[in-house]
């Protein structure tokens, strides 16, 4: 009886959100979806009678606009070289700070996440010169060893690897943190057990860290790979998508479409490729899980899922 | 012996890591307090030969960059303080409330992460110059102020709080949106302030909303600000690393202060994908 009173004031207490969500990011990401069909640029802007549906032509387009496939493909190098090499960097970080020899594992745990939670767009405007070619510190810690000097941001072949590198400076502390969380759950017997099969630490690593961490890495993959194909801050503030357009990457092109050249039905096609190919991305890694997480039942979880549980139970 | 020459390797490992994540941020700092001239010199100085503010001082003189810090630190506090308030309520709801298809509303919130916040960026612009909010502070607040992140985060926690609590409340007369003021919120606190924390970090630290929505350069946030100046002042590198220094430091004191919610959040939102 009492139930059927709430019904009331639950709609109150979510309305306010649903009506916020729904306005201002579902609605917005349908008409994205007809704004995409349309030849919307400024005329459009000034009187909306200039407006007219185009159906798929800026679709056709994009797949005949170099400037496109150039941008598609640094945000796939970005994204398949950058997103792997931090994952692994998170892993190794992470086994390092969590190391059963490690002393001062908090200090170092937040040393390693500061950078997470700089603003990006000062840390860039730091590595930028970091990256100077004559009184940058990278090329001077190089010059020690007897390399370079690398024009880091002016080199077509080396602008991406230079923004690879702040991406994964910036960002790896996230996802330690969540590899030291899998690995703070996989239950100590497991090691116990090896060891008395006879396993060293590389068997270990390879035979029951890797395993026991498959469900962390798909969250930590699909997490990174959906936020790195969102490349945008870092060539705006470092390369403006230079030198010849080697760092111009999606969310680039789409921004100087949409918002520079107001053209913005062309912007809205944009970010729906970039939209497929994430859901395209995701699904593939979702698929993965399936292969690797059947091989055992038992799943990893981070702290917190407890009261979930129990509640749920 | 073979442990100790473990752990020799293993806290040269973390001693190296720390020092390289480190050394832009030590650098950044180091910079903002050269003379004029000093970051550029080859080859490049570590540490300045005589420590000086006037790169500090001139942010707020010749480039009112106050301006910008009030601007940042408003808007962070007026998108947290709304963020709370809308997120709590109904990660509250969606976990202890009963309403027609909440499961099902919840799911299609879940499925809505993966959608970039880019894709809907053009027509949401669009909306807001209809509405007038085009280069104002309430358009830089409005995407923010709801986010399915944070009633995912309110939600998780909630569902631990025991029905029997609740239930005792509404026994006593209690009205619903009491039991949210008096006894929700002050259970829920610690998950709150994780929220808080995110979401203030998050707006400080946005780039591309506030780029594409504010035209007026008093309006502008930090990021904004730097990121233009960097272009005009790229020669005066020791002020734009007092630049720099300034729209960071906020954040990061704010992480150390505050990094036990911050982690736990994290934690949190990686239970579930």
């Amino acid at each position: 009886m009492t139930r059927r009173r709430r019904i009331g004031p639950a709609v109150w207490f979510v309305a306010p959100a649903l009506g916020l969500i729904g306005v201002f990011f579902l609605a917005p990401v349908v008409a994205a979806l007809l704004l995409s069909f349309t030849d919307f640029d400024v005329y459009a802007i000034g009187d909306p009678r200039h407006l007219r549906v185009v159906g798929g032509d800026n679709y056709a387009t994009l797949l005949r606009d170099p400037r496109f496939w150039i941008a598609l493909r640094n945000t796939l190098y970005f994204v398949l070289v950058g997103g792997p090499l931090s994952v692994a960097v998170s892993l190794g970080a992470a086994l390092l700070v969590n190391a059963r020899l490690a002393r001062l594992r908090g200090f170092f745990r937040t040393v390693f996440f500061l950078p997470v939670v700089t603003t990006l767009v000062a840390v860039a405007v730091v590595w930028r010169y970091l990256y100077h070619p004559r009184f940058g510190l990278l090329n001077r810690g190089l010059a020690l060893v007897g390399l370079g000097p690398i024009d880091w941001l002016g080199d077509p072949a080396w602008a991406m690897p230079a923004i690879i590198l702040l991406a994964v400076w910036k960002n790896f502390g996230f996802n330690m943190i969540i590899f030291v969380a899998g690995l703070e759950n996989v239950p100590e017997r497991l090691y116990e057990a090896a060891r008395i099969d006879g396993a060293g630490a590389w068997q270990q690593f390879r035979r029951v860290t890797l395993p026991m961490l498959a469900p962390t890495f798909v969250f930590v993959g699909v997490v990174t790979m959906i936020g790195y194909f969102q490349l945008f801050a870092e060539p705006y503030v470092m390369t403006q998508g230079g030198p010849a357009d080697s760092t111009l990457s999606v969310v680039l092109l789409m921004y100087e479409e949409g918002f520079r050249w107001w053209t913005m039905g062309r912007g809205a096609a944009i970010a729906f490729v970039l939209f497929a190919v994430i859901l395209a991305g995701t699904a593939l890694q979702l698929r993965l899980r399936g292969l690797m997480v059947g091989e055992r039942e038992m799943a990893t979880a981070p702290a917190g899922r407890r009261g979930a549980e129990e509640a749920g139970a | 012996m073979r442990r100790a020459a473990e752990a020799v390797l293993l806290h040269a490992a973390l001693v190296g890591g720390a020092v390289l994540v480190l050394a832009p941020l030590l650098w950044m700092v180091s910079a903002s307090l050269m003379p004029a001239g000093e970051a550029t010199a080859v080859p490049p100085r570590l540490v300045p030969s005589a420590i000086t503010f006037e790169h500090y001082r001139g942010l707020f003189t010749r480039l009112d960059l106050a301006r910008s810090l009030r601007n940042s630190a408003g808007l962070a506090a007026s998108v947290t303080v709304i963020a709370l308030l809308v997120n709590s309520m109904a990660g509250y709801a969606f976990a202890k409330l009963r309403f027609a298809g909440r499961e099902h509303i919840f799911r299609v919130l879940l499925a809505g992460l993966v959608i970039p916040a880019q894709v809907g960026m053009l027509p949401l612009f669009l909306m807001l110059r209809e509405l007038r909010l085009v280069n104002t502070y309430a358009g830089v607040i409005v995407p923010g102020m709801a986010s399915v992140f944070g009633i995912f985060l309110v939600r998780q926690y909630a569902l631990s709080i025991p029905e029997s609590v609740l239930d005792a409340a509404r026994i006593d007369g209690a009205g619903e949106l009491r039991i949210y003021r008096s006894l929700v919120l002050y259970l829920c606190a610690p998950i709150l302030v994780t929220l808080a924390v995110f979401t203030f970090m998050g707006t400080w630290n946005d780039f591309m909303w506030p780029l594409v929505v504010l035209a007026d350069a008093r309006r502008y946030t930090l990021p904004v600000a730097l990121a233009n100046l960097a272009g005009e002042h790229v020669q005066d590198v020791e002020l734009m690393m007092a630049g720099a220094v300034l729209t960071v430091l906020p954040v990061l004191v704010l992480f150390v202060c505050l990094q036990r919610y911050y982690l736990a959040g994290i934690m949190a939102g990686s239970v579930k994908e």
